[in-house]
């Protein structure tokens, strides 16, 4: 198997052992980046970036001086700070931007000794959920229908280039991050895995922010095995970011069992439906089976206010985007419109042309709730929604561990099928939003490929701070489905 | 509740967003079906219920009261569209 089709784990194992270097992986996943260009996964490679780090780990193999990631190259989503590099968040506005200062969470791959492949596309400031709205264009899914056509599909969103990257070969696993489904709902189109813990475990901090009070950082690789590697390396407390959890890092890795002995998992009833594929469901059913062969106890449980948790989502994200997206004013940093004669013309100008159509949408729903007069009837009632969202979970796990669910309600679409229906857009992320409104950890797993070839995910929520249940029934999953299907490359 | 070309006019100027009146009209129905849908709220009975402040439960820190950085001026302006004399410059406020 070349090295750039290897897990993380075997990447390590064998650069341990001694059966290849670095430095030969380095040029692997970099001769990868390169030959993948088609699929617009990457916004800026950085191949030096890569050698240095694997030409250091080479080294420091030799000194018996060893950090957790050393040999591995990741990919970086282009939300994350980097120093020196772009990090323009799929943005117009914030073009050419290139941080003195490196996101904490990058920072610390970048200190357990991972490398830098690059930065990946995304939908613009990580609104949207196909990577169509980025102002680099969309990425194209490696994935293909079975149907004889050559239709570009989708990765998802807004990790798409990140998705896309990992399921062509082209990262052994990236950072992604995920508010409303961003890392879940890629990783199932793309037929890969995603984790995003518990509000909190990841600092904010130098992670251009979107929804502050529901993003969060999280590994996207092949397996949940590499899952827990990088996030490992990923958590752990931030001064720097006034909502980061004060916790050791469980070792995740080693806690991995795929033994669910003892363990309840609840199946919700009002995640089933109308007008989702009966394939989405017939999986579903079958990770019932599996983790019920993996020894867990199937219960049904109920979370009522199920349905009206992407309207909640869809007040309080664009409300906080509203917010959050004021400082691109074109004064500190990025786009600015010249030609104007006076400063609020200035920032007019500056954000009209630097923002794309769905930012600008998202901002002005978002003014439009947080402004006077409407603020009680719209974000306090979404607010009010959220406590009852999070007390349905809390409920639910009076009788349960872990909860399991399909991840997207459809395969992967064809590019530009939904860009002109927000509405239809928003649906994607239906079982994705409850999770990330309550702060739980969530994670998809790959379960089988539909008729037409394409990749599904099956979407495990555990109770805060249980990642390593969530990994832990993941990997049952994992065992038992043996979803070996790859993108047969065209690119 | 829906809005009018005014209204999102009014919300655009809110957002310092320029818009075309074209731009605008094209946004009213937009808005008023995103609006529309969110508006399903409205079944629930939510009274009594308090809104979320903070959803994993944390307490805010307070740090010393020192200076922790510092000295960092040209990288501060070193994104800047435009600088002069270390500041940020605009354009002109008062005439």
């Amino acid at each position: 198997m070349s090295l750039n089709l290897k897990t993380i784990a075997d990447l390590r194992d064998g650069f341990r052992a001694g059966e290849f270097s670095a430095r030969e992986i380095a040029e692997s996943f970099n001769a990868a980046v390169e030959a993948g260009r088609a699929l617009n996964a990457y916004t800026v490679e950085t191949p030096e970036a890569a050698l240095a780090a694997a030409n250091a780990a080479d080294e420091a193999r030799q000194a018996g001086d060893l950090r957790p990631l050393s040999g591995i190259p990741l990919g970086i989503k282009d939300l994350f700070a980097t120093e020196g590099v772009d990090s323009t968040s799929g943005s117009n506005i914030l073009k050419g931007f290139k941080p003195p200062y490196e996101s904490t969470v990058s920072g610390k791959l970048k200190a357990a000794g991972a490398g830098m492949l690059g930065k990946l596309n995304m939908d613009e400031f990580a609104m949207g959920s196909s990577n169509e709205t980025s102002a680099y264009g969309p990425v194209i899914s490696p994935w293909k229908r079975n149907d004889g056509g050559n239709a570009a599909l989708t990765p998802g969103g807004s990790s798409g280039g990140s998705a896309a990257a990992v399921a062509a070969g082209m990262a052994p696993g990236v950072t992604g991050t995920d508010t409303g489904g961003s890392i879940r709902q890629p990783a199932a189109f793309t037929g890969i895995t995603g984790i995003k813990p518990t509000y909190g475990r990841c600092s904010r901090w130098g992670i251009v922010a979107f929804a502050s009070s529901l993003d969060q950082a999280g590994p996207m690789a092949r397996t949940v095995r590499d899952c827990a590697i990088l996030l490992e390396n990923m958590c752990g407390f931030d001064p720097k970011d006034a909502t980061s959890l004060d916790l050791p890092v469980p070792q995740w890795e080693a806690g991995l069992s795929s033994d669910l002995k003892g363990k309840r998992v609840g199946i919700p009833r009002e995640y089933r439906i109308e007008g989702v594929p009966e394939e989405i469901n017939a999986l579903w059913d079958r990770g019932i089976e599996w983790l019920k062969d993996a020894g867990a106890e199937i219960v049904q449980i109920s979370l009522p206010h199920t349905k009206y948790a992407l309207p909640t989502y869809y007040i309080i994200a664009p409300a906080e985007a509203s917010s959050n997206l004021a400082r691109y004013d074109g004064v500190r940093y990025g786009l600015r419109e010249t030609g104007v004669k006076t400063l609020d013309d200035m920032y007019a100008a500056t954000r009209a042309a630097g923002f794309g159509a769905e930012v600008k949408r998202r901002i002005m729903i978002g003014t439009y709730v947080l402004s006077a007069g409407y603020y009680d009837a719209y974000f306090t009632k979404a607010q009010k929604m959220r406590t009852l969202i999070k007390r349905d979970f809390a409920e639910a796990f009076r009788d349960c561990d872990l909860i399991l669910t399909p991840t997207a309600p459809s395969a992967a679409f064809g590019l530009s099928e939904k860009m002109s229906d927000p509405l239809a857009m928003y649906l994607n992320d239906v079982f994705a939003v409850p999770a990330s409104l309550a702060g739980l950890p969530a994670m998809s797993v790959p379960g089988g490929l539909d008729s037409q070839g394409l990749p599904l995910g099956l979407h495990l929520i555990g109770k805060e701070l249980d990642e390593q249940g969530v990994l832990n029934a993941g990997l049952a999953i994992e065992e038992r489905a043996g979803f070996t299907a790859r993108a047969e490359k065209w690119w | 509740m829906s809005v009018n070309a005014d209204q999102v006019r009014h919300v655009a100027k809110l957002a310092r967003i320029a818009m075309s009146d074209a731009e605008v009209e094209a946004m009213v129905p937009e808005f008023n079906n995103i609006l529309g849908w969110v508006e399903q709220l409205g079944e629930v009975d939510t009274d009594g219920v308090e809104p979320l402040t903070a959803v994993i439960d944390n307490h805010l820190r307070l740090r010393d009261d020192v200076v922790n950085d510092g000295n960092i001026r040209s990288d501060i302006l070193k994104n800047a569209p435009d600088a002069q004399h270390g500041f940020f410059a605009v354009p002109k406020v008062i005439e």
